[in-house]
């Protein structure tokens, strides 16, 4: 017999001796919940592995966001540090970002799509779903990738000026995670389709899930301070 | 993976960030959210893009409007795609989430503060040249 199985059997019955809150409380008033399920609070006993997973990812994605701010920092202070170089008005063309901002949210929504499809462990609506997601992921990356010739091409590299080095850092990490997360998305596909709606790769397209709408919480950031306040300057 | 594994991952009232399943949805109700949630993205975007290019708004005041929009659309993307609510049992993801809004404004906020400063403290450019 395994621990979790253990755990699982003996359970009913259980009085819990420290109170941790699963079940009634041996005195009345003494701790305890009072309920048989966790409640997020404490309450219980400790928690699921996948909300313990959920958590944990969410917290790395904060991480991710906290360093994010650090480029976002710099940007937003050598925005105008163009050294005589090209200005972002310049640069930066809103037809070209529009159409880059459309296929990141639409991707977005495609992503939430499949996790729906998951919920209802629909294999092919979950594997169409994260398809349209990763293709509308490589339009967005393949834009980029474009605009970033296009300025080298034009003497705009980020070598040129401190705005042009902090310009190219931030949309450059975010390309970055983009290419990561196709990475990933690519590796849930095969993993879904391989070993189905297992638990652990549930947890795993959670994780995802919560990784590429975060992606995309950073680019509504990057779009609106990068690109349309600094045409403004 | 072992066979209580599944059996474990089921807490009726608990929920992570990024779960839909806290209550029972039906995949049309799933739907429905992310549709609501999309809508409303597409429609700050557009406004985005719109006071952007605007004349219709005092000058100044368009980074403002930008800023203000944009934390409008996360906050949407928060709720709708990443399904982050006030209930009770989402406590620990709102007070991480909070800690976080508060590094970053720290980080972000304090770098543009002190930066201005040195700038407007700075001997100017020409000046320092003629040392």
């Amino acid at each position: 017999m395994s621990a979790t199985e253990a755990l699982r059997q003996g359970r009913p019955g259980e009085v819990d001796p420290y109170k941790l809150g699963r079940g009634r409380a041996p005195v009345p008033g003494h701790g305890g919940g009072g309920r048989d399920y966790a409640t997020g609070h404490g309450e219980g006993g400790p928690a699921s592995k996948r909300v313990i997973v959920g958590y944990g990812f969410w917290i790395f994605l904060l991480s991710d966001i906290v360093m994010f701010s650090a480029f976002f920092a710099a940007h937003a202070v050598l925005q105008t540090a163009t050294a005589g170089g090209p200005t972002g008005r310049e640069l930066f063309n809103p037809t070209h970002v529009a159409i880059e901002t459309a296929a990141l949210l639409a991707s977005s929504f495609t992503c939430g799509l499949s996790a729906v499809a998951t919920e209802a462990r629909s294999q092919a609506w979950t594997q169409f779903f994260l398809l349209v997601t990763g293709l509308l992921g490589l339009v967005f990356l393949s834009l980029e990738a474009r605009e970033f010739a296009d300025m080298v091409a034009r003497g705009a590299g980020p070598q040129r000026s401190a705005f042009l080095s902090s310009f190219f850092a931030v949309v450059g990490l975010h390309g970055c995670h983009v290419t990561a997360g196709e990475l990933w998305l690519g590796t849930m596909m095969a993993q879904v389709f391989v070993k189905g709606f297992r638990p652990n790769i549930m947890r795993r397209l959670v994780c995802f899930n919560l990784f590429w709408h975060a992606l995309d919480i950073i680019w509504v950031a990057l779009f609106t301070i990068v690109y349309l306040i600094g045409e403004g300057r | 993976m072992t066979p209580g594994d599944d059996d474990l991952d089921h807490n009726a009232d608990d929920v992570a960030p990024g779960f839909m399943d806290a209550v029972d949805h039906t995949p049309r109700e799933g739907i429905q959210g992310y549709l609501i949630g999309f809508g409303l993205a597409i429609l700050l975007t557009l406004a985005s893009f719109y006071v952007a290019g605007t004349r219709f708004i005092w000058g100044p005041g368009i980074p403002v409007m930008l800023v203000m929009l944009a934390v409008a659309q996360i906050g949407v993307h928060l709720v709708f795609f990443l399904h982050l609510t006030t209930a009770p049992d989402n406590t620990n993801n709102v007070l991480a989430l909070a800690f976080g809004v508060l590094i970053v404004a720290l980080v972000v906020g304090g770098s543009v503060w002190i930066m201005a400063h040195l700038d407007e403290n700075m001997m100017p450019m020409g000046q320092m040249r003629g040392m």
